[in-house]
């Protein structure tokens, strides 16, 4: 069909000043590829958000976790779930060309309504339990438990917070359009800024985006969740 | 200089490219733009009717085929949808005057839990400008007040909408106490939403998924025919 005269900028276009922002970005953008190489004994092979990544790795590393091997989809995925499950299922194909026996897909169903799992149990893969990846680093239960009082809330975790410009802001036109807001959010009351970290420069962020969005802001600690256990459990 | 050179005045133009520039003002999200078109085409002796169908609802039509096919995104749509409001808000109420042809009537709302209504709202709008009767009953419904709408209604179509996987087999919960109350063949019930799929619609017992508003206009003109024939035989 036509082509409209609009132009969309993209999720992550803004200027990024640092290394830190820069791979934020990347992990946006591109994801993460191990090197390519072909698998060692007793490797597993991590499919996972790059919303995910830096947890991931932190975890691995205070632990001495080594025998994984982490590859990441683009995180703006997030914004298009419908193609997740298909991404996923190239990666774990791509392992499996590559020797890896153990697969583990670090992906809650985030919102492919059942896609994810159907391509994991085609693929003899397993995934990590849960929604989305917030309701784990909630842990799942808790969240699920909540669920009902707690409607009407937009989550935020460690990567949300830092990329809610380029993937809630700008990922839903909102700098084109703001007043697109209060019908994006018309029913949302406040943000839950579920924290990974102990880091005020993110609370800040994440505040900042509950006043952009005209909502009350509330930080609720989580640590990672049951996700330190899942990679525990892979070793 | 070039915005200048590009300007388009609408009331300048005659009503087949009016109508071609109001899809392309649909596209682009403009309600400003979408709202003097409905006014010019109206002031110009257009039916409230032939309005809605000719400009908005072929318009919508387009942004859906182009959603789907991955050309928009959901930003885009947002905007489309905002705008078709727009024009909707000039002539909901002279539709209601002039006694557009009536198509049935549908009771849609997003299920219990969820809170998301942006396309429930636009499949409202959409089959609204098909000429349906809606009953909006709005977000986080549980079975009971489905139950309630459809009978206190008489409605022809049940349509339920949600955006999360954990609302969306609540679906299931309102259509299985419909059989149980035995009144499930009474109605078509059509479902929707973003983590949806035709697979799911089937397994949870509902007549059809509706990938976006367009086909769920054109999926309850069709089901409503069906019955209108069934009816008359």
């Amino acid at each position: 069909m036509r082509r409209g005269r609009r132009k969309r900028s993209g999720a992550g276009s803004g200027t990024q000043p640092d290394f830190a922002a820069a791979l934020e970005t990347r992990l946006m953008e591109n994801g993460l590829e191990a090197p390519r190489a072909a698998a060692l004994p007793g490797q597993v092979m991590l499919i996972a958000c790059g919303a995910l990544a830096r947890e991931i790795l932190a975890i691995n590393a205070a632990n001495g976790w080594d025998q994984a091997v982490l590859e990441c989809l683009p995180a703006k995925l997030h914004n298009a779930p419908q193609h997740i499950a298909e991404a996923v299922r190239v990666k774990i194909r791509d392992a499996k060309a590559r020797g890896f026996e153990r697969i583990f897909v670090l992906y809650a169903d985030c919102g492919t309504g059942g896609a994810l799992d159907a391509v994991c149990t085609a693929e003899g893969v397993e995934r990590i339990h849960g929604p989305h990846c917030y309701a784990f680093f909630d842990g799942v239960e808790t969240f699920e438990a909540r669920h009902e009082e707690e409607l009407g809330t937009l989550y935020l975790t460690d990567f949300f917070a830092k990329q809610f410009d380029a993937l809630i802001w700008r990922g839903f036109g909102l700098d084109q359009a703001p007043e697109m807001r209060d019908i994006l959010f018309a029913h949302y009351s406040r943000v839950v800024y579920l924290a990974q970290t102990d880091d005020p420069v993110l609370d800040r962020k994440a505040q900042e985006a509950a006043q952009r969005l005209g909502l009350r802001y509330e930080r609720r600690f989580t640590g990672y969740g049951d996700l330190g256990g899942v990679l525990g459990a892979l070793q | 200089m070039a915005d200048e050179e590009d300007e388009i005045i609408l009331s300048e133009l005659n009503d087949d490219e009016l109508v071609l520039q109001m899809h392309d003002d649909l596209y682009d999200g403009l309600k400003d733009e979408i709202s003097e078109g409905v006014n010019i085409l109206l002031g110009r002796g257009w039916t409230p009717y032939d309005v809605l169908t000719k400009a908005l609802v072929e318009g919508m039509r387009i942004v859906g085929i182009d959603f789907r096919d991955g050309i928009l995104f959901v930003p885009e749509v947002l905007l489309a949808a905002n705008a078709m409001k727009s024009g909707m808000h000039i002539l909901r109420p002279l539709l209601a005057e002039t006694g557009a042809p009536k198509q049935g009537k549908m009771v849609i709302g997003t299920v219990k839990g969820d809170i998301h209504d942006i396309g429930k709202n636009l499949v409202g709008m959409m089959m609204e400008g098909a000429g349906f009767d809606v009953v909006d009953l709005g977000i986080n419904n549980p079975v009971e007040n489905y139950i309630e709408a459809i009978e206190k209604e008489d409605a022809d179509i049940l349509g339920m909408s949600a955006l999360l996987t954990t609302t969306m087999p609540y679906m299931k919960v309102v259509i299985d106490e419909m059989t149980a109350k035995g009144i499930r063949e009474n109605y078509i019930v059509l479902v929707g939403g973003a983590p949806l799929n035709e697979e799911f619609g089937k397994a949870i017992g509902a007549d059809a998924y509706c990938r976006d508003a367009a086909v769920a206009v054109e999926t309850a003109k069709e089901f409503m025919e069906h019955r209108k024939h069934n009816q008359t035989a």
